[in-house]
């Protein structure tokens, strides 16, 4: 792919066999211009947060092809079909490029376009999916008319012995050798017969979903190689700061930089917490006042968070030194956790500047013994989050909806319950992450209350 | 030797404490009666297994390869447990030639390799792995002590007529489906020389089949996943069974189940026997109705197999009316009929293509039973313990019997192991070496891209 800088397109000499969806197999022959390089890369990452979005609101497989349908349209769509084609195969390289750069942003990109993947090809109509696996050289055959029926009953006691109870024998199976589909042999998830295994088109997706994801696993790894060995420095000047500057929206803003809602000074901070820190801030800072202490996950975990809030340096050290020399004293404060504090916004070491966890990261770490980090409505057990509930201000009966949202893992969904509870308005966006529910808190409550006089 | 001289030396299976009135066990297997076996050349078929081996790269077409037979690995075990590996032959004649000068207790065959065994040091191999298995059979190996925890007449290395219909019953289940689920057609199954079955799957498909697609076939057959630590080591979940259960049961499970096996193994008449059966059912309540019935009946004027009739019935019966109280009790039945008679193979000797396994017709140092073909088309008529032994054929020789002429064609054939390797040559051997020869000019032809017509002017 060639980054040009001309205004004149030069026409694409891509010539794309057939399918709706490219495999990304390799990497397109095309001129691109530097601007459509970041525009479509921006497009794309839209719709991947989309369904990162999507997928974290726990959506059905139904709902999020859904969802990716209208994502699709919305960002991607151009009325020329070929052009249409380009910028798809052109803004997934671009990513490419930006994700291959970290485990974590690898990590992230692997899932989502993996999963963006799996919903475009359950959209596609029987023929573009057939030629879609085509494509990946999979000796896969249709079944159809009459040996499909001389099958049919078999294939529903398959269907019956995997756990449904009134089988729904799909409408397409397709023939494929044994040798072909090894995982669905071993767990005699399909009919055998004379050397052939029959595969229900739903077990199609995930074998063609999972030849995807190992082919765009090991392309990343290439990738990143080549980035840092010479891509990088080669462009420096130009595609880098491009491709440096586009993972850093990737979960929407990341509230390392604070707004002027968000500003909160030493002597606010205690009303503050009780009227719009998230539940998971609440508890870590309520323990801070309780313990004088919280081990490091906590540490991290509110630290981070009251930076994002618009707490400054100075009033974050200052507020962690009045709580820790109740237990510590001054001088070990100094020595051992002012570093840190420092650390975390950047005045000290790689001066990374860090950001405040998102909820995805908050819900998915483990704390231990004597931790209060993490996620209360993952992290706690019933009886706890009734009360810490409780002390926020929920009804009874707002309490259930919440505990339902819970009992079914949907911890994200569950926060906004709380915070529609508490505020008593709908969130619509759903809360992803905690500085969100503090900004959508503060304006809420900013538009209730009247500007005190000065 | 009679048939209870034979049964009476089976009792006596263990080769180390010598007893006074027993027949040592050199009587029936050593060193001299192997010198003999592998001497004569009309007992060990050298050159059937020649054959077979080299699977139609007999060298009298352009497409075979001529180095194929070579680059097989066997192994032997001597005298004293000294082991052998990677030894390979150039030909039938030079395998003789090693038989002959070691007298192996023990030949097991190996992979076909990317180089001859007996060369790999020579090639250097620099990162890419140069000495690699290229072929092997798809292969199975069966043992009756597998099945200890369900059998009460035998235990560890015994076999005998109650229990050998065990094998018999996963021959049967696991032949029908490499033949009809798996499209196999040349499947040798053999007699490992005591107490179980080998398979020997040999189609050029099977050959070629990676570790990871023969560890699927493998577990695809595997049913039974008992340790000491659960009671319910069959566990059918779902709502029916797979077609490939449903078949194996329906055909061959459920009959032999509340036939032959309540017959020879009475699984219900005693108090230990049952409570072990009543483990299976995940319900105390169901298992306290049955033990209520069971322990306080007098039945003394019926047979153990009547007795165990009975009662199967009333625990099916039972069953059927209750088993919607629990998704673990859907297809309790079936699983108690799984646990006694489903086969139950060694998953490590499938998995993997580079597992050596002992060669056919070879003699089993503890018995000195040949381990000769079994027919899976008839298998309900073999009999282990029928099987000749090495003092049995050295005694036919001696006494001049029946003629030993095996390459006869005459079909009265009579000689002790003449009808064993007849059977290996016309069901396995010669369609196998058909196949072959067809596949062999087949892809000749494809390489060469001729045509018949092209040679016209």
């Amino acid at each position: 792919m060639e980054v040009i800088r001309s205004q004149k397109r030069t026409p694409s000499n891509d010539t794309v066999s057939n399918p709706k969806i490219p495999l990304y197999l390799t990497a397109p022959q095309m001129e691109v211009r530097l601007e459509e390089f970041e525009l479509f890369a921006i497009d794309r990452l839209r719709v991947l947060k989309g369904v990162s979005d999507g997928l974290a609101r726990g959506r059905n497989p139904k709902e999020m092809d859904d969802l990716v349908d209208t994502l699709w349209k919305e960002h991607m769509r151009d009325p020329d079909a070929s052009v249409m084609l380009n910028k798809d195969i052109i803004s997934h390289f671009v990513l490419r490029l930006v994700y291959c750069r970290s485990d974590e942003l690898k990590k992230w990109f692997l899932s989502m376009e993996t999963a963006l993947f799996r919903h475009r090809f359950r959209l596609q109509n029987f023929e573009a999916q057939r030629a879609i696996v085509g494509e990946f050289g999979l000796p896969y055959k249709a079944v159809t008319g009459a040996e499909l029926e001389g099958l049919k009953e078999r294939l529903g006691q398959v269907v019956r012995s995997l756990g449904q109870i009134s089988p729904t024998v799909e409408a397409v199976y397709y023939k494929v050798p044994f040798e072909e589909v090894p995982d669905l042999v071993a767990s005699r998830r399909v009919l055998i017969q004379k050397g052939f295994a029959f595969v229900a088109g739903s077990q199609l997706v995930s074998l063609v979903v999972t030849q995807f994801r190992s082919h765009i696993s090991k392309a990343l790894i290439l990738t990143n190689r080549k980035w840092t060995t010479t891509i990088r420095e080669r462009e420096k000047d130009r595609l880098t700061p491009i491709v440096e500057a586009l993972s850093t929206s990737y979960l929407g803003p990341d509230y390392s930089q604070s707004t002027e809602y968000a500003e909160i000074s030493l002597k606010d901070i205690d009303q503050v917490a009780k009227s719009s820190f998230p539940l998971c801030m609440r508890h870590l800072f309520e323990k801070v006042r309780e313990d004088h202490h919280l081990k490091h996950g906590g540490r991290m975990q509110l630290g981070l968070f009251l930076k994002g809030v618009g707490l400054k340096l100075d009033d974050a050290l200052a507020f962690w030194r009045a709580e820790f020399t109740k237990k510590v004293g001054s001088e070990r404060f100094d020595k051992e956790y002012a570093y840190s504090i420092r650390h975390n916004y950047g005045k000290e070491g790689k001066r990374t500047d860090y950001t405040p966890y998102a909820c995805q990261k908050i819900i998915l770490s483990a704390p231990g013994a004597g931790d209060h980090h993490g996620c209360p409505y993952r992290h706690f057990s019933e009886d706890n989050l009734r009360a810490a509930l409780g002390r926020m201000g929920l009804s009874s009966r707002g309490m259930e909806g919440v505990m339902d949202q819970v009992r079914n893992k949907h911890y994200q969904l569950a926060c906004t319950m709380t915070f529609e509870a508490v505020y008593g308005t709908s969130c619509d966006a759903g809360i992803n992450h905690p500085n969100q529910y503090f900004e959508e808190s503060q304006k809420i409550l900013k538009s209730k209350t009247p500007p005190a006089p000065v | 030797m009679t048939r209870e001289e034979i049964e009476s030396r089976e009792d006596e299976s263990m080769m180390d404490a010598p007893q006074i009135n027993k027949p040592k066990p050199e009587e029936f297997f050593n060193v001299n009666y192997l010198r003999i076996y592998y001497g004569k050349r009309t007992l060990f078929p050298y050159s059937d297994i020649h054959k077979w081996l080299s699977y139609g790269h007999d060298g009298k077409h352009p497409g075979c390869d001529e180095y194929y037979f070579g680059r097989r690995e066997f192994s032997f075990t001597l005298e004293n447990d000294v082991y052998l590996r990677y030894k390979s032959f150039k030909n039938a004649s030079s395998m003789e030639d090693a038989i002959r000068s070691h007298f192996p207790y023990k030949i097991d065959i190996g992979a076909v390799y990317s180089v001859d065994p007996d060369k790999r040091h020579a090639y250097s191999q620099t990162g890419s792995n140069v000495f690699t298995p290229v072929e092997r059979e798809l292969v199975f190996d069966i043992d009756i002590t597998d099945y200890d925890d369900v059998r009460y007449c035998c235990s560890g290395a015994d076999v005998c007529s109650k229990c050998w219909p065990l094998m018999t019953v996963a021959i049967k289940v696991i032949h029908t489906s490499l033949t009809e689920d798996f499209g196999f057609k040349h499947i040798l199954w053999v007699f490992s020389g005591r107490r179980g079955v080998h398979c020997w799957v040999c189609d050029p498909k099977a050959r070629r089949m990676t570790n990871e697609q023969r560890s699927a076939v493998a577990e695809y057959f595997r049913v039974y996943k008992g340790n000491e630590n659960n009671a319910r080591k069959v566990a059918l979940m779902g709502y029916s069974l797979h077609p490939f259960l449903a078949r194996s049961y329906v055909d061959y499970l459920k009959g032999f189940f509340e036939g032959e096996l309540q017959a020879t193994q009475s699984i219900f008449s005693t108090k230990d026997k049952y409570e072990k059966i009543l483990a299976m059912i995940s319900d105390e309540d169901i298992q306290s109705e049955l033990r209520g019935k069971w322990e306080n009946s007098a039945r003394s004027s019926l047979s153990e197999e009547a007795i165990s009739l009975v009662r199967w019935e009333q625990l099916k019966n039972t069953l059927q009316s209750k088993k919607h109280k629990a998704p673990t009790l859907r297809m309790c039945v079936e699983e108690i009929v799984f646990t006694f008679t489903y086969p139950r193979i060694d998953l490590e000797v499938s998995k993997q293509m580079n597992h050596l396994l002992k060669a056919p017709f070879c003699v089993h140092p503890k018995t000195g039973r040949v381990c000769v073909p079994i027919d899976p088309n008839n298998c309900d008529d073999f009999d282990p313990l029928a099987v000749p032994t090495l003092s049995q054929l050295i005694e036919e020789i001696n006494s001049g019997g029946s003629r030993m002429d095996v390459d006869d064609d005459d079909d009265s054939d009579t000689s002790l192991l003449g009808k064993s390797i007849k059977f290996f040559r016309s069901s396995f051997l010669e369609p196998l070496l058909k196949s072959c020869k067809e596949e062999i000019e087949s892809s000749y032809k494809t390489k060469i891209g001729k045509s018949k017509d092209s040679l016209s002017w």
